[in-house]
């Protein structure tokens, strides 16, 4: 018995070992852009003209605004379109996967486009080329005049399928547009889309305007203006273009934001000569104090979920960032670094917090996890500051000024986006200089 | 005898005390050494070691107590003895023989000038090699006795090579063609799992024939978004790296290959 258990036993060992599989861990890659070759969009031969758009130039005007979002995110390479060696209605077909790999492609995008009865219908699919198969396909029907956010709702199609998260393309940012000498400077609200066309001014400049906020639910806009030297919180409707004065705060009031279902407005404002946390709701316009303490407490912001919220604070002497409960309980500080930190804001998947730091004359913007843990100061220099973030929580966008002379001379303002990793810094175009951005999120959600 | 005990206490503790404050390491800070390199002197082997899936191990295990246990019997009454078979115990000739042979192997005075891996430090003679290799040889020596034990259970040693794959050679050379094939998707969450294991069936030349994600199902679940992307590239740097760098020989062995695709540490950076 014992004899026949041994020599089974060595039989199970033996097949064990046979029939072993070789496993090779791989664990390391490269991080190149992944290298991606947009297709001109084919404009159907039937095509009606529509207005004053260049109807036959569309297909190839929306590859390129794909091109420059996928270019602008650092994580894909657009192949030059001399190399594309199939025509764009073939390729939409059938593409030839064999022709596209030897540019070196990894992935493709084909579509075509048709404007009849003053309705634009394009269809775009995404291809990926190693595995020679379709990866997604989509159709949109809307007005031609549309035409630029279809080109940034594919991207934001691809991006997703690509890369597993949100993309970012249909959206729009909210700056004060600056104008005029440093000393006399004319602030205006105004809003473009994120790659910085359709640019649109909100307010004329004849007072000033500071801090517009998006709601993180639509597409309303909180901001501070100064009407006859008042400090006034404004809601904005972008759509309609309507504006209401949510109320008047006594003293110095401070960036105003929205509440992660929009519901509420949380700002600081003096009382007393000491400023404190508030929040308000929008509905009953009930105010409720939120900190109460000596010290100056500012910049408040809340976690996605609501149920915290991340502010500054001097009550340990030089000004910190502090987390507390959306009651206003369990305080906690956060940073612990040399310097003054500020502006906190919570990203929108809710794990990390993008501040300001300002260190030995020179500022920096940064990230770090919600309990203050792993700081990384993405980018340092002369003055920037005010992070706000993208919706899919990947970049940051703030404002940087440059250093000006005695007269005020040299002086700019712009605003800059970055990686959350700290790669891709890229200044955003405006038309005059710019601050105070907002992201808004996606308009297509 | 009270007073020659304090004598002896008492110059005891004095030259404890004098040793303390003497020797220079005692009170000295440890000194701030650079990151010490380490070298690694390998030869390579023939045959990758791959370590005993866990379930073999349990079994090699249980195997050796029984052995143990019999080795206890050997005293107890002969009848007990005569149920072991005498072919599983190589002759003590051979044992020596094949002592000998690992030895030879392992001596790297003896291994030709060209084969025998060496590093920057030892070119410098910062570290004396022969030191080194005294050690290796001596671990070599333990683990070769080790083997042999096991091979006892195992029977055999051919079935042993039988079992284990790739050199290392051959499998880095594999890893280094997959690393350049590899772009990883920069947006992945680092913090969560995302191993993705591939199961290949190759052609001999290294093409593939029939590639298969062992998770599949995990692809299409809600949620799972990141993975599936990441099952995406890994399977691109798969088919980009075709036909695959596989030894010329030993087919068999390498036929079915399993690859695991793991971000993690380069996502942390």
């Amino acid at each position: 018995m014992k004899k026949i258990l041994f020599t089974l036993l060595f039989y199970f060992i033996f097949l064990i070992k046979s029939f072993a599989l070789i496993e090779v861990d791989i664990t390391r890659g490269n991080l190149d852009p992944l290298p991606i070759a947009v297709s001109p969009l084919h404009v159907d031969v039937k095509s009606d003209n529509f207005k004053d758009l260049k109807v036959k130039e569309l297909g190839e005007n929306i590859s390129e605004i794909i091109e420059k979002n996928f270019k602008n995110t650092g994580l894909f390479n657009p192949l030059k379109k001399d190399a594309f060696v199939q025509k764009p209605d073939i390729a939409h077909l059938k593409p030839r996967f064999e022709d596209w790999r030897l540019i070196k492609a990894q992935a493709l995008v084909t579509g075509k486009l048709l404007i009849k009865n003053e309705k634009l219908k394009v269809e775009f699919r995404l291809w990926d080329l190693t595995a020679a198969q379709e990866m997604t396909a989509l159709a949109f029907t809307t007005t031609p005049s549309n035409w630029r956010r279809v080109a940034h709702i594919i991207s934001d199609k691809i991006y997703e399928r690509l890369t597993g998260e949100e993309g970012y393309f249909d959206t729009r940012i909210i700056y004060v547009a600056e104008s005029g000498p440093k000393s006399q400077r004319i602030k205006k609200l105004a809003i473009m889309d994120q790659d910085g066309s359709n640019t649109k001014y909100l307010t004329l400049g004849n007072e000033l305007v500071l801090t517009p906020r998006f709601n993180p639910t639509n597409q309303m806009v909180t901001y501070m203006s100064y009407f006859r030297n008042m400090p006034r919180v404004y809601l904005l409707d972008i759509e309609t273009g309507t504006q209401e004065v949510v109320g008047n705060f006594p003293g110095m009031t401070f960036a105003p934001r929205f509440s992660p279902d929009g519901t509420k407005i949380i700002m600081s404002f003096a009382k007393d000569g000491n400023s404190d946390i508030y929040t308000m709701d929008l509905e009953s316009r009930v105010v409720e104090r939120i900190t109460e303490h000596s010290s100056i407490d500012t910049s408040p912001s809340f976690s996605p979920d609501g149920k915290f919220i991340a502010f500054n604070s001097d009550r340990s002497g030089l000004q910190q960032i502090y987390v507390m409960r959306s009651d206003g309980s369990n305080v906690k500080r956060v940073t612990f670094g040399k310097g003054i930190y500020g502006t906190p804001v919570w990203s929108p998947r809710g794990d990390l917090i993008a501040f300001t730091k300002m260190h030995k004359g020179r500022f920096y913007i940064g990230v770090m996890r919600t309990d203050g843990t792993g700081e990384r100061l993405l980018t340092e220099n002369y003055y920037q500051e005010a992070p706000s973030w993208s919706p899919n929580g990947r970049v940051l966008v703030f404002y940087r000024e440059t250093k000006a002379g005695d007269k005020g001379e040299g002086f700019t303002a712009k605003l800059w986006s970055i990686d959350i990793t700290g790669y891709n810094e890229r200044k955003l175009y405006t038309k005059t200089d710019a601050s105070d951005p907002s992201w808004s999120s996606l308009l297509s959600k | 005898m009270i007073k020659s005990l304090i004598y002896s206490i008492s110059f005891h503790s004095l030259m404890i005390i004098l040793t303390v404050l003497s020797l220079p390491f005692m009170l000295r800070e440890p000194v701030d050494l650079p990151p010490i390199v380490s070298v690694e002197l390998i030869q390579i082997s023939d045959k990758t070691r791959i370590p005993y899936a866990p379930k073999a191990r349990k079994l090699i295990e249980e195997k050796k107590k029984i052995e143990e246990e019999r080795m206890v019997s050997e005293q107890a009454p002969p009848a007990a003895k005569a149920k072991e078979k005498p072919d599983r115990i190589p002759m003590p000739d051979e044992k020596k023989e094949e002592k000998q042979i690992i030895k030879k192997k392992q001596n790297p005075e003896e291994i030709k000038p060209e084969i025998r891996q060496s590093s920057e430090f030892e070119k410098k003679e910062i570290i004396d090699t022969n030191q080194i290799a005294a050690l290796i040889d001596k671990a070599k020596e333990v683990e070769a006795v080790k083997e042999k034990k096991s091979n006892k259970v195992t029977q055999s040693s051919q079935k042993n090579s039988f079992a284990s794959g790739l050199t290392l050679s051959e499998e880095d050379a594999l890893r280094a063609q997959i690393f350049g094939c590899w772009s990883i998707p920069l947006g992945l969450p680092y913090d969560q799992n995302l191993l993705v294991r591939i199961k290949l069936e190759l052609k001999k030349d290294g093409t593939i024939m029939k590639s298969e994600i062992l998770d599949h199902e995990r692809m299409n679940r809600p949620g799972q978004k990141f993975y599936k992307v990441l099952a995406e590239s890994a399977l691109r740097a798969v088919r980009l790296c075709q036909p695959l760098k596989v030894p010329p020989t030993g087919y068999d062995k390498w036929k079915d290959l399993q690859l695991n695709f793991n971000p993690t540490e380069m996502l942390k950076g």
